[in-house]
């Protein structure tokens, strides 16, 4: 049983490769901290994320996904990011139905530029993870090491 | 089996002075398939790309993962290395330890485990990578331009020089923008016509360059390299293959009173018009909305006055469809209507006038001939006010936020012309700053002041009310000597904010291409790519990618031909073959995938299917066309049957990499 003092979440970020990603590579050259417990697999856009890949990341332990794309209007594919934002918004009010807190989940858009924004929002999102605890709802045992 | 190489990249002490590459290398060679794991100072040097190349020979890898910087630093070197060494460029993944990790953390311990991590979901990614060879798609050697204004004909121009055909769409009847109502050009003072007119000779001369005159884009479709543009020549009821320009039918046209748009409606000029003489091309159009025989049928002097036949009242718009390898936006600006600011009194009196208007005043082909006279009476002006910043650097519900750049100083050379030509006339200018900086830029405004004694002012007119007499009275304040100022003017001129044309919103939809919150075309980098779209095979060029100065406009004009003939002068594009692509057997045509689509890449085709009882069926399944497609991955998603998936970022690699993360 994992003490609640020591407990250092798993937060998978999907980052799109036009403005997040970069944005957080800017946070990187400028070395702006954030905790080593945010791993970030980049997609081509927010709008490719499917919410296959969240429900995944729950199912295999991760106490929290974040999803960041580009600012609305500023998609490099025009519209990539309102599918996200709309898709988005249906699976966590599905997720808050089945048990996950609605906490765990978030959607944030920073743009190539904002690498303190990146910086600052897995900062604010991971004292946000570690204060709910971990997943345990969706949790399937059997991925379990 | 796979077998997969990784390189742990220690960048100086960028990356190996926060993580331990040793360990890290280590950790990732006792994972399942990985058959080496090397560690190296510089991996994007030519050694360490050799290192790989020689793995990938000796070690006959089928996967390559490289531990380093952000791919978007070097994914293309470790591409082409692997290349290089006969190993598939899309086999390769990056895993980003110096960015998102080395560089973020200071805890040894924590930032070796995260490389671990990260380098563990590349492994597992690369495993699930497919072999995947880039198309080619071929580029049609001829550009468009949109907008036949100073921006649009120089970059016409460059490009036709460099032997490529090149199509001008202008929305007037003729060629030649702002810059053919203006009289003289800052900080030199030539004339504005004598320098462009030749350039819209140039153009009409041109073998390479055709003229769209009184055109406008109706429809684009395609990509860079192949666009499809519709282009709708709008009526103008005279044949111009055989209209001469002779001028006759708007000398003989008995419609009169239409406001003459040159002139800014301070004349009225004729129903069957030519701009004004230089026009290019010279031919006469028709306004429909005054002409007497387009409305009532009873008319038809200009038709029997020509003597070339050119008249056709039964002209009909012509939709023209063109390709093209690359579209240049020129479609430059306007100034913004001065009417909502009461406090000016523009539209109350006739003696406010914008300084567009001005520019007409003092033009020996305007209204007045040259000479400087108040619109009102026709006197000559003895005390004029010239306000700065209308609508610019305003808060967003009284006008725009920006600067327009130009004001400064075509005020500065109305300023001084009023007062080389007519010595007894007051000039007085409110600014809140003046902005010259550009070459000789800050000499021309001093030569403004101290040689011809334009009084400037530092501070915003409150109010202009038209008095009894004829006069202005403008009220402002002096905030360099803290005080209420009144003055009787003569005529004020508004320096009017500019903005974007109206019909650049609909044309950046019709090409993807993106638009700040001004409507400006954004750039595909501020100080890097500044004249390309981030659309491919768009270019920006003028105004409309924010306000400009000619000479500014001209050097951006050149600059994105040159970026147009580096592209025209490529025979094929290499595609990015990272996009999407349907399961035909999975694929029920249900559209959903083609509606999400931003780009139309995706279209349906009927095809045959073998069924397991050997009877044949045909369904109807997605196609994408991989030139089209940019590999967004919106219809992967949307799909509800699985079928849709997407090259270099696919469903089960991705999902590889969340469990490799999770675990």
């Amino acid at each position: 049983m994992q003490v609640n003092e020591q407990f250092t979440p798993t937060i998978v970020a999907f980052c799109c490769n036009w403005c997040s990603y970069a944005g957080a590579d800017l946070s990187g050259t400028n070395r702006l901290q954030y905790p080593a417990n945010v791993k970030i697999i980049r997609v081509p856009c927010s709008c490719r994320v499917n919410p296959m890949f969240i429900l995944r990341a729950f199912q295999r332990g991760a106490d929290g996904v974040i999803i960041c794309g580009c600012h609305p209007g500023d998609c490099h594919y025009t519209t990539g990011n309102y599918y996200a934002r709309r898709r988005t918004t249906l699976l966590f009010s599905m997720l808050d139905y089945l048990g996950i807190e609605r906490n765990r989940t978030r959607v944030e858009w920073v743009s190539a530029a904002e690498g303190a924004k990146f910086a600052a929002t897995m900062n604010d999102f991971v004292a946000q993870i570690t204060e709910l605890g971990p997943n345990r709802r969706l949790e399937d045992l059997r991925c379990r090491k | 089996m796979q077998r997969i190489g990784v390189f742990v990249c220690h960048c100086g002490t960028n990356i190996a002075g926060t993580v331990d590459v040793k360990a890290v290398a280590e950790a990732l060679g006792r994972e399942p398939s990985v058959v080496t794991s090397v560690d190296y100072q510089y991996m994007c040097s030519e050694s360490g790309q050799n290192l790989i190349k020689d793995a990938i020979r000796d070690y006959k890898l089928t996967g390559v993962v490289v531990c380093s910087c952000s791919p978007r630093m070097h994914e293309n070197t470790f591409r082409k290395a692997a290349a290089a060494a006969g190993l598939n460029p899309y086999m390769v993944e990056i895993a980003n330890i110096r960015e998102q990790c080395s560089w973020i953390h200071k805890d040894v311990a924590e930032a070796t485990e995260k490389a671990i991590i990260l380098g563990r979901a590349a492994i597992a990614k690369v495993q699930l990578n497919a072999p995947l060879v880039a198309g080619e798609s071929p580029v049609i050697k001829r550009a468009l331009v949109i907008g036949g204004g100073i921006a649009g004909i120089q970059t016409a121009l460059d490009i036709a020089d460099a032997g490529f055909e090149v199509d001008i769409v202008e929305k007037q009847p003729t060629i030649g923008g702002k810059m053919t109502q203006l009289d003289k050009t800052f900080p030199t003072l030539d004339c504005a016509a004598c320098i462009l007119t030749p350039k819209m000779v140039e153009c009409a001369q041109n073998e390479l360059i055709n003229i769209y005159s009184y055109s406008e884009v109706d429809a684009v479709s395609g990509f860079v390299g192949n666009f499809s543009v519709k282009i709708r020549k709008k009526a103008r009821y005279v044949d111009e293959t055989k209209c001469t320009g002779c001028g006759l039918c708007t000398e003989k046209c008995p419609q009169k009173k239409v406001p003459n748009e040159f002139n800014l409606g301070m004349d009225n000029r004729r129903a069957v018009y030519i701009p004004f003489a230089q026009a290019v091309p010279k031919v006469a159009t028709i306004d429909a909305d005054y002409c007497t025989m387009l409305k009532t049928g009873k008319c038809g002097v200009c038709s029997k006055v020509c003597t070339a036949g050119a008249i056709n009242y039964k002209q009909t718009d012509e939709i023209v469809e063109r390709q093209y390898g690359a579209i240049v936006v020129a479609t430059g600006f306007n100034p913004i209507k001065v009417d909502k600011y009461d406090e000016y009194a523009y539209g109350q009196s006739k003696d406010v006038i914008t300084s567009l208007e001005f520019e007409r005043l003092t033009n020996a082909a305007g209204p007045t001939s040259g000479k400087l006279l108040r619109p009102s009476d026709g006197k000559h002006p003895h005390k004029i006010v010239f306000i700065q910043c209308v609508g610019s650097r305003c808060t967003p519900e009284k006008g725009k936020s920006y600067c327009s750049k130009i004001c400064c100083m075509y005020t500065a050379k109305h300023a001084m012309l009023t007062r080389e030509k007519y010595p007894d006339t007051e000039v007085y200018v409110f600014y809140i700053d003046v902005r010259t900086p550009g070459k000789n830029f800050d000499e021309f405004y001093r030569r403004a002041t101290e040689e011809y004694g334009v009084h400037y002012i530092k501070g915003m007119v409150g109010k202009v009310s038209p008095k009894a007499d004829g006069t202005l009275e403008v009220q402002a304040s002096d905030l360099i000597m803290n005080e209420q100022l009144r003055i009787d003017a003569d005529l004020v001129v508004l320096a009017a904010a500019i903005e974007p044309d109206k019909s650049a919103r609909p044309l950046a939809t019709m090409l993807t291409a993106s638009m700040d919150t001004n409507d400006f075309f954004t750039e595909a980098h501020p100080k890097l790519r500044p004249v390309e779209s981030p659309t491919a095979g768009i270019f920006l060029s003028g105004a409309c990618q924010g306000p400009k100065d000619i000479p500014e406009t001209v050097s951006q004009a050149g600059a994105a031909a040159a970026k147009v003939i580096g592209l025209l002068a490529k025979n094929k594009l290499t595609c990015n073959p990272c996009v999407a692509h349907s399961d035909e057997l999975l694929c029920n045509g249900c559209s959903q995938c083609a509606n999400v689509c931003p780009y139309g890449a995706i279209t349906y085709i009927e095809k045959e299917f073998v069924m397991p009882d050997r009877s044949k069926k045909i369904r109807r399944v997605a196609s994408v066309n991989p030139a089209v497609c940019q590999g967004c991955g919106a219809c992967t998603v949307t799909c509800p049957s699985g079928a849709m998936d997407l090259h270099g970022f696919s469903n089960r690699q991705i999902m590889a990499e969340v469990d490799a993360i999770c675990k």
